[in-house]
């Protein structure tokens, strides 16, 4: 009997990877809900020697993306974006991750524009590591007092954006008080 | 046109795969001399087939066919020629193709080397290896099919990641999958042992070379992988914890375990079950990284494009080869009985701890891999694991193999007497412990537990290696006699241990010394890091040969000694106008020395990253040396492959 052990740990393992399929692994919830944003103090794509920091915002709710010129998905959740920072409801922030100003630049243009209120330069990526970027593109949602409320990893989409992020940055509320 | 032909030639190999699976399995069943015969040229077909649909694949990178939809995805006509023939598996299609490709490169390299093996067993082997390359070929025509058209076609391609765009990237995959793939052989090898009931010393002999093999180039897979991350990914670190780095490192520690118990059961005919089973997991890791990385139930930075379907077709496929496996090995593995017995203080005892403690590691970071899966599974919630839980259970079980590596040799078989193994180490303790902390005094004036620890454990691996080695040839008439009355397979173990004491020191220095800094700096201007100081010489214009940079330049002083000038680029590729920033490393024995630019920020002034970082190096010159030790044990003459006289020449003399 003991000879077929390895069968069952090895059935079981299989059962959670099937049950695993079918759920989302890009909803992955960041450890840093409910804490206050890491700081950070980052050249800007507009102007190299102007630098940008969550303090900077100190007082407004705002959305950080994380986006790079190589991410393909970031494709996707461009005109989502765009769309967003045409109605003018929330402050965009945008992180360029690992990319460079001139390819950053570039591919704003090409693809419909720039959304983002200011775009921080993260060229080598440690702001990312001290926001838990896993993977881009992905789009942290700060409240007015700098805490982290909520973490979408993977492109934004209409549904995702009207019914998670903005009723976050509608209502005023206390982000200790919810455990996510 | 040839998108077409390498579609033929795909179902072709799916057809002959398909053949090769069950008619000299049924022969070997049945002993039908002609039917079990036939694996041979099978194997040898879907070779060929396979070659050339994989030349298609390159052909249309080679051509800029854009109207094939993966070329068109992943390519681009202002890519570099060896970039787009390297495009070729820098995603998932291609990349499966090569998978399936490398495993029938391995069935041929079977075909031709078999000649010591039994009909019966070699068409078992290939039957086995045939099943496998069906099932993989069966996905790719199905899910992830490379050679799809796209109609309309379109002008220019989508261009390859620039991440990808490096030397190191273009040879990591090809390494990393042949030794992947290459453990299909001893999975194959257990299970025609399994199918026959033949677990015997020949079995094990067989099957050593060819797990050595595959273990070689999942090594060098592995070190080029981590170098890469190195100097590419700019983030100073050589291992992350990746779910996709686990997912090739969870087959070589088992891969290594199998090769630790392979040499007791060929010697002793000691664990002949247990190294059967090592032999089925070794290869079901292999699988299952696959399945992690292609089918996207886990996020990684490594995460390429995933599709349900492909993840339920690979997870099927990976139920029924495991799953069979660990059934048929249920059923046989009662009968087998061992042939020896050994005390608590023998090699034996010390290669089964050697296992226990290697295959646990395994298990470790394959629950750490898969517990945030689970949970979320359950819905317990979700969470990530990552390095610190990894660190934190790895170091603890890493610790007792380094200190029992070098002992072990030292042991002989079936029964020590304690005494006689206890004085001689006691001998060597103490030097040992003097010269540990004498060095980590040097280095950091022994302020940290974790260096005195690592050097400590390097030494100790280090002295009882050259105590054993001492051992074999004092006792001949000179040293020369005695260095040559060595087996190959002893001189590999010695280096194979020696590189992992020479991977611990890199470990252990560079994981708590290295320092960094990033700066601003306007020319003239100095930062210093450690013992060194960078002194900024300003940026000026560099014409490449086909690109533009902006090069700047550092003196790099230690004291007033200038020991570098280190000159790192942003490049800007002509043709793609694609920046890039080279990193500028002054490697060196001891430290390295790592300069990149950020950005220009006001005036002449730069953002600059520094690192130092001591004994880096040697982290991938001890896999490498690992490495070395795999080909010298393969040069033993035991292993001269094919070789039917030298395998009958060996049984006569009893091994």
């Amino acid at each position: 009997m003991r000879f077929l052990i390895p069968l069952g740990v090895f059935l079981v393992m299989v059962i959670f990877l099937g049950v695993g399929l079918s759920l989302d692994p890009r909803e992955i919830p960041s450890p840093l809900i409910g804490k206050p944003a890491p700081a950070f103090d980052l050249p800007t794509l507009e102007a190299p020697d102007r630098r940008f920091g969550p303090h900077t915002l100190k007082g407004r709710p705002y959305l950080l993306n994380v986006w790079a010129s190589w991410c393909e998905a970031c494709r996707a959740e461009h005109p989502v974006l765009i769309d967003l920072a045409r109605r003018g409801e929330v402050n965009l922030i945008g992180l360029n991750y690992k990319d460079t100003p001139e390819k950053a630049r570039a591919w704003l243009e090409a693809h419909g524009g720039n959304p983002y209120q200011t775009v921080a330069v993260d060229a080598n990526g440690k702001v990312g590591i001290d926001w838990g970027v896993y993977g881009v593109p992905e789009t942290f949602v700060v409240d007015a007092n700098g805490i982290i409320l909520y973490k979408h990893t993977g492109p934004l989409n209409r549904k995702v954006l009207t019914e998670k992020i903005l009723p976050l940055l509608r209502t005023p509320q206390d982000p200790r008080a919810k455990t996510p | 046109m040839t998108a077409e032909i390498g579609q033929y030639c795909l179902l072709l190999a799916l057809l002959t795969a398909l053949f090769q699976g069950t008619l000299p399995l049924i022969g070997a069943a049945r002993g039908q001399g002609l039917w079990m015969e036939s694996a041979i040229p099978a194997g040898r077909a879907q070779f060929i087939f396979l070659a050339l649909a994989f030349c298609a694949l390159i052909n249309g990178f080679i051509e800029n066919d854009f109207s094939i939809l993966y070329v068109a995805s992943h390519s681009n006509s202002a890519l570099p020629l060896y970039y787009r023939i390297a495009a070729t598996w820098g995603a998932h299609e291609g990349s499966m193709l090569l998978w399936a490709f490398i495993l029938s490169g391995w069935t041929l390299a079977v075909t031709l080397f078999s000649g010591g093996l039994t009909p019966v067993f070699r068409a078992r082997v290939l039957g086995t290896m045939g099943l496998i390359s069906f099932g993989i070929l069966l996905f790719i025509q199905w899910t992830s099919n490379p050679f799809l058209r796209l109609i309309p076609m379109p002008a220019e391609g989508n261009d390859l990641n620039p991440l990808l765009q490096d030397f190191g990237m273009t040879i990591h995959p090809p390494m990393l999958y042949m030794g992947y793939v290459g453990l299909a052989v001893a999975f194959s090898f257990a299970i025609a042992a399994l199918l026959g009931g033949t677990l015997d010393a020949a079995w094990s002999r067989w099957s050593r070379p060819w797990t050595l093999v595959a273990r070689i180039f999942l090594t060098f897979g592995i070190v080029l992988g981590s170098w890469w991350a190195y100097y590419e990914l700019g983030w100073g670190g050589w291992w992350f914890w990746d779910p996709v780095e686990n997912a090739s490192f969870m087959p070589w520690l088992v891969a290594t375990a199998l090769l630790h118990s392979l040499a007791a059961t060929e010697k002793r005919g000691a664990f002949k079950a247990w190294t059967v089973l090592l032999a089925i997991f070794a290869f079901s890791l292999s699988l299952l990284g696959t399945f992690l990385v292609r089918s996207g139930v886990l996020t990684s930075v490594h995460a390429f494009a995933s599709d349900p379907a492909r993840g339920l077709f690979i997870l099927v496929f990976l139920a029924v080869v495991v799953g069979s496996s660990l059934l048929l090995y249920g059923l046989r593995a009662p009968v087998i009985r061992d042939s020896t017995r050994f005390t608590w203080l023998s090699r034996e005892s010390l290669l089964l701890v050697n296992n226990i403690l290697l295959v646990t590691a395994s298990a470790s970071i394959l629950l750490g891999t898969l517990y945030p899966l689970v949970l979320d599974a359950l819905k317990l919630g979700k969470i990530s694991v990552g390095s610190p839980y990894f660190a934190r259970v790895f170091t603890p079980l890493m610790t007792p193999i380094v200190f029992l590596a070098g002992i072990a040799a030292m042991v002989p078989w079936r029964e020590g007497q304690l005494d006689k193994i206890l004085r001689p180490l006691l001998r060597i303790a103490l030097p040992v412990i003097v010269l540990a902390v004498a060095l980590s005094l040097l280095v950091d004036g022994m302020s940290d537990i974790a260096t005195l620890a690592g050097i400590g454990m390097a030494l100790w691996l280090l002295a009882t290696q050259g105590l054993s080695l001492w051992n074999r040839i004092k006792h001949r008439q000179s040293l020369s006699e005695g260095v040559s009355a060595l087996s190959m397979s002893f001189i590999g173990m010695n280096f194979a241990h020696l590189g992992l004491a020479v991977f611990v020191i890199g470990v252990t220095l560079s994981g708590s010394h290295s320092e960094e800094k990033i700066v601003k700096l306007a020319p003239g201007e100095s930062a210093s890091i450690g013992a060194y100081t960078f002194k900024f010489g300003g940026v000026h214009a560099v014409e490449g040969p086909n690109y533009h940079a902006q090069e700047g330049r550092f003196d790099v002083f230690e004291g007033n000694r200038q020991v570098a000038a280190l000159t790192p680029q942003k490049r800007i590729y002509q043709v793609q106008k694609n920046p890039m920033t080279e990193a500028a490393i002054d490697p060196g024995l001891t430290r390295d020395l790592y300069v990149a630019l950020g950005e220009p920020l006001d005036k002449d002034a730069w953002s600059v990253r520094v690192y130092y970082k001591p004994f880096i190096r040697w982290i991938w010159f001890g896999g490498l040396l690992m490495m070395t030790g795999g080909l010298c044990s393969l040069l033993d003459k035991r292993y001269r492959i094919g070789s039917r006289k030298d395998l009958t020449l060996e049984s006569q003399r009893g091994a």
